[in-house]
This record gives structure tokens, sequence and C-alpha cells, in this order.
């Protein structure tokens, strides 16, 4: 067994929201820099331009790159030879979450309840946590601070297995198109396909912190990621939805076994500000 | 790329019907931040036939609502939210002569009806590029709703904040018109 205290996790928590709220990681710069030489529309360009360039002073200043600076979700592996003390797990998540957003004048953009009061919860917690106990004596991080302008329009549907590659091509490709300008693009699309209807979304929001470069593993799902996007770019939406030919940077497919019933897929869009950052403790 | 339009606010009548779906333009003066929790609390006021926190005649609404200033900043990041929310209030606030509204993303037809109608515009700035908007930011008040944190009203004066002019007095839309362009 190995001690872990739950102030190791606060620390950590803390250190890793300021990071994603003020660095946008290296893949996602280079990609953003090679798009610069492969839209063709003008105003593609410029708003492209403006993206590059917010990235930079947000890393050299320390300020937030979007103002949304998002509902805190965070992935924790724990090592089930972990055994934590001085403290609550969960609370120690929360309370990395509020001094980060706290001390780092991040946005609080919690609400306590959804539909009636709609009280600021003034920490940007309660934190979305998912937990997986996973061999070994570590705990990994893994936090994506998420803005709600792409969340909202993220899709599910749960198809028919007959619906097949067609199916999965023409639904994701169709929330795209309905997003339109609405989710900041040039986004990233994270996808998940099977499991539960729970699952597959939650398998959708990790695939987006995948590096943008990296295909998935199995080529016939790593082709499909290709083709799907090419049908997102002849959409025309572009940059800010303004028009052009780069509406997103990469589409993630992250797929797990399901019911004979079914194929669920579920879509999370994610805006060209796809913010995350890991740590072990 | 073409030259920007300087404005200025409160918007002219003769300034607005002069800007055509596609500008791209720098705005100076005073705007409003104003999103979600305030048209709520604005459109309970003009129910009620009450005083508005803000004058609407002629001036521009931006949708938005920012990050806390850091020590040392006016306003460290702050960008456009997505339109469409605000869209059931926002034919009232036009019938009141809102001139500009600044967002990001579509709106409904009866949003576009009302721009028509009401000689308004639409103005789009680049989501997620708050850290950059912000230094067009050269004063930050909270004038109305305080306690709704990044909600509460903000009355911003602004020097050459860029924006492109997506919808136009004609209701011509820039959303509709340069995505076929592109289309393959």
């Amino acid at each position: 067994m190995r001690e872990i205290k739950a102030n190791q996790i606060k620390d950590k928590i803390k250190e890793l929201f300021l990071k994603a709220n003020f660095y946008i990681n290296q893949d996602l710069i280079l990609r953003l820099k090679e798009t610069l030489k492969e839209e063709n529309s003008p105003i593609g360009k410029y708003v492209l331009q403006m993206i590059i360039e917010n990235n930079q002073i947000a890393s050299r200043e320390e300020v937030p790159i979007c103002q949304d600076t998002g509902l805190a979700v965070v992935f924790v592996e724990v090592g089930q030879e972990v055994y934590l003390i001085d403290g609550d797990f969960t609370e120690a998540i929360n309370q990395g979450v509020k001094e980060a957003y706290q001390e780092g004048y991040l946005r609080k953009s919690v609400v306590d309840d959804p539909v009636f009061e709609r009280k600021n919860t003034k920490t940007n917690t309660p934190a979305i946590i998912y937990t997986d106990i996973v061999p070994g004596d570590k705990i990994k991080l893994l936090v994506t601070p998420k803005g709600f302008g792409s969340e909202n329009m993220s899709a599910i549907a749960m198809l028919k297995p007959a619906d097949g590659e067609k199916g999965i091509i023409d639904f994701v490709v169709e929330t795209v198109k309905k997003a339109g300008p609405n989710p900041c693009p040039p986004t990233i699309i994270g996808v998940g396909i099977g499991g539960t209807i729970d699952k597959a979304m939650v398998t959708a929001k990790k695939a987006i912190v995948r590096k943008v470069n990296q295909p998935n593993k199995n080529s016939k799902y790593a082709a499909l990621e290709k083709e799907i996007l090419t049908k997102i770019n002849n959409l025309g939406i572009g940059p800010a939805g303004l028009g052009g030919n780069i509406t997103s940077l990469a589409v993630h497919i992250d797929y797990l076994p399901t019911h004979i019933a079914g194929m669920p897929i579920a879509v999370n869009v994610c805006c060209h500000a796809a913010r995350h950052a890991e740590g072990i403790i | 790329m073409t030259q920007a339009k300087k404005i200025t606010t409160p918007l002219d009548i003769k300034e607005i019907i002069n800007l055509r779906a596609g500008d791209f333009v720098n705005i100076t003066g005073n705007i409003y931040a104003a999103r979600d929790a305030a048209h709520k609390r604005i459109i309970e006021l003009i129910k009620k036939g009450q005083k508005l926190p803000i004058e609407i005649k002629g001036q521009i609404i931006f949708y938005a609502g920012p990050t806390p200033a850091k020590p040392g900043y006016l306003c460290a990041s702050v960008g456009p939210t997505t339109s469409y929310r605000m869209d059931p209030y926002t034919p009232p606030l036009l019938d009141l002569g809102l001139k500009g509204m600044i967002g990001k993303g579509f709106r409904s037809k009866e949003v576009i009806d009302s721009i028509k109608k009401n000689k308004a515009v639409y103005f789009a700035a680049v989501g997620g590029v708050a850290a950059l908007i912000a230094r067009s930011v050269k004063k930050s008040e909270v004038i109305a709703y305080e306690d709704l944190g990044a909600e509460a009203i903000h009355r911003y004066y602004v020097e050459d904040f860029p924006a492109i002019v997506v919808i136009d007095t004609d209701g011509n839309n820039l959303y509709e018109t340069e995505p076929p362009k592109y289309k393959k």
C-alpha cells in the first residue's frame, strides 16, 4: 500500500485546472498553425489567426483562453494499492477546483439547481468526477474544463445495428451540421460508440482529449475518423462558422463492446479551445 | 481582407444602414455585456412596465460573461457566448430601440424578422478568443445585478472592438451566404 494524502490530490487538481485554462497543448497549437495553410476562406484565415494569437496571449500572461472556463470535469484513475489518508477523495477534488477558480480568477459557471433557482455556487463546484480503479499505487488525474457552447451542441442516438458504418457517419456529420457556428469551430469531435447510452457519452468525452495527430489504433476506426472528418470539412461551415474548409480539427472515435440489440453513438462536441491537463501522483 | 469600418456607439441609423453582412468593424464606445439571467430580469421589468437598468435606445448588447478581473487587468478574458439562448428575449429589446447585438451563432427567424423590422444589426465576435478581445476593453463597471456574478450587466468602454457584421438591416445573413461557397 502507498499512502496518499487528500491534500496532494487537492493541490494537483488546482495546478492542473490553472494550467488547462491558460495553456493550449502543443499538438493543438501545431494543428492550428497547419490549418492556416489549408484554409481557403479569407475570413476563415483571419479567424484562425485570431485563435492562434489569443492562445499566445493567454499562455504568456496566464489569463484564461476563453471566458467560459468551463464545468470542471475530472477523470481519475486510482491505483488499487493507494491508501487515501487525511481527508475525503471527492472533497479534495472539489476543494482543488474551488481554489483554482477562486485564486486563478477563473469564471464560476455552475448553478446549483438546473431548473428553478439556478443560483451560482460561486466556487465552480461540484466537479463532474469519473473514477476508475486500476492496478498500481499511483493516482492519475485528467482534468478538462468543458465549455458549454460546444457541450450544448452534443448529441446521442441509439442506432440499430443495421445502420452500420453509414449510420455512424450520417449521425456525426448531421450533428456537426446542425451545430453550425454555435460550438466555436474549428471543433474537435469526440465520438463514443457502443456500451450503454451513458457509457457511450463518457467515452466520447474522454476521446476528445486524445492528441489531435493520433488516429484510433484500430485501422478500421482510424479510416472512419478520417472519412467523417473529410465529410465534416466539406460542409463549408469553416472557422467561427463564417465559411471555409476547416470546420473540425479532428474526429476522435473510441469504441467499446455493446449489446447484440444495439449500437449507441454519442457525439461530444468540443470547441477549438480543447483544454485539458494531466498529472500523476 | 478589406479594412475594418470604424463605428461608434450609440449607433446612428445612417451608420447602421450602411453596414453590410460581411463587413469587418471596429467598435468604439460603451457596450453592455448581458447574458441569460440578466436578459430574463430585463424582460420581467419590461412586462411590468418598470424602469430598465440600462439605456436600450441605439445601444449594443454584448452576449458575454467575463472572467473575474485578475489584479492589474480591467478585464482579463471576455468573449461572446452563443446567441440563440437570448433569442426569446430579443425582439422586445429591438422594439425598444436596441440597435446592435454581439454574439456568436445562429439566430431564430423571429429575431431576424425583428432585426429587419427595427433596422438593427447582429455582429459576431470570434468565440474562444477572449484574452484577445479583452484587450479592447478600456473601462469596465458592473452597473446592475451584481448578485449574478459573471452574469451581472457590465458596461464596457471599448476601443476598436473587433467584430463582423453577420446579419444586416436587410436580413442578409453571413451564416447562410458564406458556408455554401466552401461546400463540396
